[in-house]
């Protein structure tokens, strides 16, 4: 396989991470730090890799930067760069802040940059923000494609290390239904770097994969536990291949609920910290092993082995099997120190000492064994308490946690001579803790000196842990030495919190499918093509399309507007109102239940009666409204509001099943049973009458606010004789199947009467001009029912309702805001909704805002509601409209222009 | 106190950084006897103790810190900053705050890395920008800078961002606070505490408020720590989620509620994103930091709870919503996923208050929008404590509002659609 790394092209093998395959040809320069740009190789084989960051370009928007070569798989044709360098990565003028290093100390920030004023955002943080970050954010719309699944499982079993793999085969061979991850590309662990393993390994894998019941997840990364073992999973699926099927995703998100988990996520090594630490070929031990034994890619030809346990000896035989020379295994338990080493793209000496006795070994590899960390984050996520253990230097499983049990190295299982406890430090000079962040043994020091005591202060004073590996290399180390220094014990000083995700995880799984329409269900009413088909210009509403307006040719919304308005006024209009809430309150106690929710009276109410209803929230505000029908005395068919539906069922299903369980009623959501026609204007009946098979459904049998059960050309319907527009009305529920039916055969009619389509502008414009408030315009979570004029539909008699206590208190009388009408001096002029209003332009006290406001097609002139203190005391009045730079007068009156005596209603 | 500066920086450069101090005192135990004690260690509380030594010449003052200081939500925020809110007293409160963020890093000789960088909230339906078009007069009549930007004035101001035909939501505009921005909020807990301590008060960290104690007449003369008694005969709580603990202590009930309120950050890359973009229709928000991380937070968990964690769904649909914003984003990845508990009121707006009980004064029901109050919440609740009595500006706040029901709702922002 042949791949480009920053434009030169090498050779890779099959199986090769980006990171083996780099070291067999031979480059091991492959990052640069965070803070001083220094030259860095890899640290570690795995996830954990703090130092070799790459990004992979596929072309176009498929480039990802911040990638692990140590994760990253090579395939055919495969293009990757380094980054955070300029102009290269072996010449970065970045590279300067390592030679100002000793005035960058940690919190550097924080003493410095203050003069003058202003100047840290225009001056200084620009500076600071192009030499910061890492990889380039990609600048082109993601073209591939995410997936999600659900998955139930009896146990999830995470790592297919030795432990997991035993886990998963008990699990499977009792027949149990399991699955088992692993984030590597091949089963195996540490099992994978140890050849007299591969025969039993793959032995056990075969018998895993023929059975049916087990679920195999590889390069998929457990990186979180939620409540109730909710487990997620990040499936990469296409990343590692030369020419992908278009037709995969490129990741898959997993979530799990497991009847138990099992965590065998294994152990991390930790560096040591000695002077020169981080240059290239300076690597864990165990990561040096595996490139030699699992990749074929000897990491060096001449090795000095520094260890804190029996891990060195172990890396020193399999390394020197590999055929590399080791130069020398220093056991720092024999009283070594290192002093430092030398080397500038990569290790050419390390410097030791014992007892005053300095020696400079050349090598071009140094593997570092300072003992090992259980990998407790999924436990911790998942409530564990952990608790220290000396003998290994790390926390490792406590308490408890219900169907999740830890087994293998991150349980601190592991052999008693690979426990380091935690290794010596030698904090002279430059040595790393932090290896991407670049916090050094020294920067801990300062940090605890300025009073710094918390390791969650440390972390973030000087951001050791907090890099793209999430401190999984340094974290015990930097406890080891802020305990240290603070002459304390490392369980004094505490732990920081294991946050998800385990290792980072792409937005784009995480979002899936949800992108433009998927991104939220777009909800449209059984009448939608016909409106398509019409023309309509369609507006958001919650999840809703609604048709906004009709255009004709070359007219503007304006326009649209104006003549859908005057056609509902002179002949008759038709409009989609299925959008609206639909509550059927049905039972024994359905009027008592209605007598508490909404502010009106409903015992009295008679059958086949309509009443215009308004709910409060607890605190005394309007918080819904809408026409509500008796259908019968056990039956109330409810409306509300368009974006209120289900707030307000669930507010009625809050109260009905905790504070009235008694009440004998049910509550059933039928907005989506049926399709809601209105019908409006004075020759609304003349175009309904020959559709409803004969019902009588003249003045005087069926009268403004009343409900009937008929039929419509043979379909069931409920027909209600209410009107939002201010003229006679009718509003036809038929089954929503028939609604677009419906809606043809009303059509055709009200086109016969001169009629046609009018959308929510015209319905608003048609309102204002009758004084109707709209929930959410008119009011704002802060209005009484008295503020808007509403007072006389409270039930005074009733004993109680949902915020009548609220209503009692001191500040929801007195000056209040309250509903009136504005007019211009100029019918023309069409004052802004949202603009404020004072009582003379030299005081900037606002009274009150205008809510609504239209051109006014059918009275003649401009019309505004607006909500003014104490307004209805100031009909008559003069106040000034505050535009920028100027002010418009307006009079204050009565909220109602069309038709103030309800005479049309009744026609 | 060591003036920071430039200069003391290189000098210590020099010197290998062995002249640096503790930046705040750290006493292990309090004193027997303090003028005020504030329960809370976060930026608030830490705020409040040095107004009230630097502005009120109190200095024999305590601060009472569970924790760490700043460990709360001030630590887990996402450090946005604006003020234009829509009612006066809402604007007033956080204008206050804003014009002290202004200065605040030459007061506290702490760069708290104020960058206003814009602030832009969008609109995405009808109704979002009547609400927007409300709050942009109402604040321009109050003197808070809040403009309107149509959709390619917008994009303008943040090239990254999407207000192309493939949202489900369009961007239909947004408002624009040019003053609007971040800052560092570890640095606004620590530039305080130590400009705080070095007028006097004490910083007493690890030590839990077990009980408030009163006198035969009912007012406070106390506080019981885990570290020890303490007379004192005022006492300001300042303890977010956990308010309502502590005041419980005296009997006092708060009308407060807690939730838990999710953040998280993506792996750092180079400046990608200009400034800050807040949507609420679609719930999120994202900003980039000076490390590089895109910040990014969304709205609270659904039910009251005091767990710091929260659930998948919620960062998976805050995610959605980025990717619809800015879909070039999706290749990404999120680094790290945290929660806080925030403390709502039933109007959304905070308590700045004194109460019944003489010499007790409460701090609290931010909500998810207290960071940007920090300095102007300290300043104003000093004031009150000191004067047993409000600031003209923190007056409206008082706990006696849901008596009356003077609510300053600004939930009112987020009113239903029609």
């Amino acid at each position: 396989m042949k791949f480009t790394f920053d434009g030169r092209p090498y050779e890779a093998r099959r199986g090769d991470t980006l990171a083996a395959a780099l070291i067999r040809n031979g480059v091991h320069l492959m990052g640069r730090s965070f803070k001083y740009h220094r030259p860095r190789g890899v640290l570690a084989a795995g996830a954990e890799e703090p130092n070799a960051l790459v990004e992979i370009d596929r072309g176009g928007a498929r480039r990802t930067p911040n990638l692990r070569a140590t994760v990253v798989e090579v395939f055919d044709g495969m293009v990757a760069r380094s980054q955070n360098r300029t102009p290269s990565l072996r010449f970065d003028v970045g590279a300067v802040n390592d030679l100002l290093a000793p005035f960058l100390p940690p919190g550097f920030y924080y003493k410095t940059f203050m003069w003058p004023i202003g100047a840290w955002a225009k001056l200084y943080e620009p500076l600071i923000r192009r030499a910061a970050g890492l990889g380039r954010a990609p600048d082109l719309p993601d073209t591939d494609r995410y997936t999600q699944r659900f998955a139930h499982c009896d146990v999830l079993v995470i790592g297919a290390g030795p432990a997991g793999l035993a886990a998963a085969a008990e699990a499977a061979a009792a027949g149990m239904r399991v699955m088992l991850c692993d984030e590597q590309a091949e089963f195996g662990g540490s099992l994978l770097s140890d050849p007299a393993a591969a025969a039993g390994l793959h032995e056990t894998l075969a018998a895993l994969f023929a059975n049916p019941r087990a679920t195999m997840l590889c390069r998929t990364t457990a990186f979180g536990i939620y409540g109730d073992n909710l487990v997620g999973l990040a499936e990469r699926v296409t990343d590692h291949l030369p020419d992908p099927d278009p037709a995969l995703p490129r990741e898959r998100l997993w979530q799990v609920r497991a009847k138990r988990i099992v965590v065998a996520a294994g152990a991390i090594e930790r560096p040591l910290v000695f002077p020169g630490n981080d240059r290239p070929g300076i690597m864990l031990g165990d990561a040096a092993r595996i490139f030699a034994t699992r990749y074929g890619a000897n990491p060096g030809r001449n090795a000095v082995v520094v260890t804190a346990c029996d891990t060195g000896a172990d890396v020193a035989r399999d390394l020197a099997a590999s055929g590399v020379r080791i130069a020398r295994v220093i056991d720092l338990r024999e009283g070594f120190r290192v002093t430092g080493t030398s080397g500038r793209l990569r290790v050419s000496f390390i410097g030791i000492e014992r007892g005053g006795a300095r020696e400079k070994i050349p090598c071009d590899l140094v593997a570092m064994c300072g003992g090992w960390t259980p990998s407790i984050h999924l436990y911790s996520q998942a409530r564990g308490k952990p608790r220290f253990d000396a003998a290994l230097g790390a926390f490792v499983p406590d308490t408890e946690v219900s169907n999740l049990i830890c087994v293998g190295a991150c349980a601190g299982d592991m052999p008693g001579a690979y426990r380091a406890g935690i290794a010596p430090v030698s904090s002279e000079g430059r040595a790393f803790v932090d290896f991407q962040n670049d916090v050094t043994a020294k920067d801990l020091e300062l940090a605890t000196r300025e009073g710094f005591r918390s390791i969650e202060h440390v972390k973030r004073y000087t951001t050791t842990g907090m890099a793209t590996d999430q401190g999984k290399t340094s974290n015990i180390n930097a406890l080891g030495i802020v305990a240290g220094a603070l002459g304390a014990t490392i369980p004094e000083i505490g732990l920081t919190t294991f946050r998800t995700p385990y290792t980072p995880v792409t937005f784009g799984t995480l979002a899936g499918h949800s992108r433009g329409d998927l991104f939220d269900p777009v909800r449209t009413t059984p009448m939608h093509q016909l409106a398509v088909a019409a023309g309509a210009v369609f507006e958001d509403v919650g999840t809703w399309k609604r048709a906004r307006y009709f255009p004709r040719a070359a007219e503007d919304m304006h326009m649209a507007v104006a003549r859908e308005c005057r056609m509902v006024r002179d002949s008759v209009g038709m409009f989609d109102a299925t959008t609206l809430g639909e509550i059927e309150v049905v039972g024994a106690d359905a009027a008592e239940f209605m007598n508490r929710v909404y502010i009106n009276a409903w015992t009295r109410l008679a059958p086949g009666r309509c009443r215009y209803g308004v709910m409060l929230g607890e605190n005394g505000f309007v918080m819904d409204d809408g026409v509500v029908g008796r259908l019968a005395p056990d039956r109330f068919h409810v409306t509300t509001t368009t974006g209120g539906a289900a707030r307000v069922l669930a507010a009625m299903e809050d109260y009905r099943q905790t504070e009235w369980p008694e009440l004998r009623v049910w509550l059933t959501s039928v907005s989506e049973q049926w399709a809601v026609i209105a019908v409006q204007g004075p020759r609304a009946r003349e175009a309904l009458l020959p559709l409803v098979d004969g019902l009588d459904i003249s003045a005087a049998v069926m009268p403004h606010m009343s409900v009937v059960e008929g039929t419509f050309l043979g379909i069931e319907m409920r027909l209600f004789r209410v009107s939002f527009s201010g003229e006679m009305g009718f509003e036809v529920n038929v089954p929503a199947d028939y609604g677009h039916a419906a809606w043809e055969a009303i059509s055709a009619r009200v086109g016969a009467c001169q009629g046609g389509l009018y959308g929510t502008e015209a319905m608003h414009v048609l309102r204002a001009e009758k004084g109707f408030i709209i929930v959410g315009q008119e009011t704002d979570g802060t209005a009484t029912p008295d503020d808007v004029g509403l007072a006389w539909a409270i039930g005074k008699a009733k004993p109680d309702f949902i915020g009548k206590r609220s209503l009692t208190r001191s500040g929801m009388s007195g000056p209040r805001r309250q509903l009136v009408g504005l007019r211009t001096d100029d019918p023309a002029t069409v004052l802004e909704e949202g603009a404020q209003i004072t009582a003379t332009t030299d005081d900037n006290r606002p009274l009150g805002h205008v809510t609504s406001a239209y051109g006014g097609a059918t009275v003649g002139h401009s019309i505004a509601l607006a909500m003014i203190e104490s307004g209805r005391d100031r009909l008559g009045a003069t106040l000034q409209v505050r535009m920028p730079g100027r002010a418009i007068a307006v009079r204050v009156t009565a909220p109602v222009f069309y038709d103030p005596e309800g005479a049309r209603l009744d026609a | 106190m060591d003036r920071f500066s430039l200069a003391r920086l290189l000098r210590q450069g020099f010197s290998g950084h062995s002249g640096w101090g503790a930046q705040w005192r750290a006493p292990e135990a309090p004193l027997a006897a303090y003028d005020v004690v504030i329960v809370g260690g976060g930026g608030h509380g830490l705020a409040t103790a040095y107004y009230l030594a630097r502005e009120h010449n109190i200095r024999r003052v305590a601060v009472i810190e569970r924790g760490w200081i700043g460990g709360g939500n001030t630590g887990r925020n996402t450090t946005i900053i604006r003020s234009n809110y829509l009612m006066p007293e809402s604007a007033g409160l956080y204008d206050h705050s804003m014009k002290l963020w202004r200065t605040l890093s030459r007061e506290l000789n702490y760069n708290v890395m104020y960058s206003p960088r814009g602030v832009m909230m969008l609109a995405h339906n009808v109704h979002d920008v009547q609400v927007s078009m409300r709050h942009i007069h109402a604040n321009r009549l109050a003197g808070v800078d809040n403009e309107w930007l149509t959709p390619a004035q917008a994009k303008a101001f943040c090239p990254p961002l999407n207000i192309g035909g493939d949202l489900r939501y369009p961007v239909l505009g947004a408002a624009l606070q040019r003053r609007g921005g971040t800052a560092r909020h570890d640095a606004v807990a620590w530039g305080f505490a130590r400009a705080a301590s070095a007028l006097g008060v004490d910083i007493i960290q690890n030590c839990a408020v077990t009980g408030l104690a009163r006198d035969a007449a009912g007012a406070i003369s106390g506080v019981e720590t885990t570290r020890g008694n303490i007379a004192t005969r005022k006492v300001g709580v300042v303890a977010a989620g956990h308010t309502s603990v502590v005041m419980g202590m005296a009997g006092v009930r708060l009308p407060l509620e807690s939730y838990p309120l999710q953040a998280l950050v993506s792996e750092p890359v180079k400046p990608a994103f200009p400034c800050v973009v807040m949507s609420n229709t679609i719930h999120a928000y994202i900003s980039q930091s000076d490390k590089g991380e895109m910040v990014i937070g969304a709205g609270t968990d659904a039910y009251v709870s005091y767990s710091q964690t929260g659930g998948l769904h919620i960062a998976t649909q805050t995610l959605d919503a980025i990717c619809e914003l800015v879909p070039q984003f999706r290749r990404l990845r999120m680094l790290r996923n945290w929660g806080g508990i925030v403390d709502l009121s039933p109007d959304r707006s905070p308590i700045l208050s004194k109460t019944d009980v003489p010499g007790l004064y409460v701090n609290c029901g931010w909500g998810t929008g207290g960071f940007k109050a920090t300095p102007g919440s300290g300043n104003l609740f000093a004031h009150t404590v000191a004067h047993d009595e409000p600031h003209p500006i923190n007056a409206p706040f008082s706990l006696a509002r849901f008596d009356t029901g003077r609510l300053i709702d600004e939930a009112a922002a987020a009113a239903v659609a029609h």
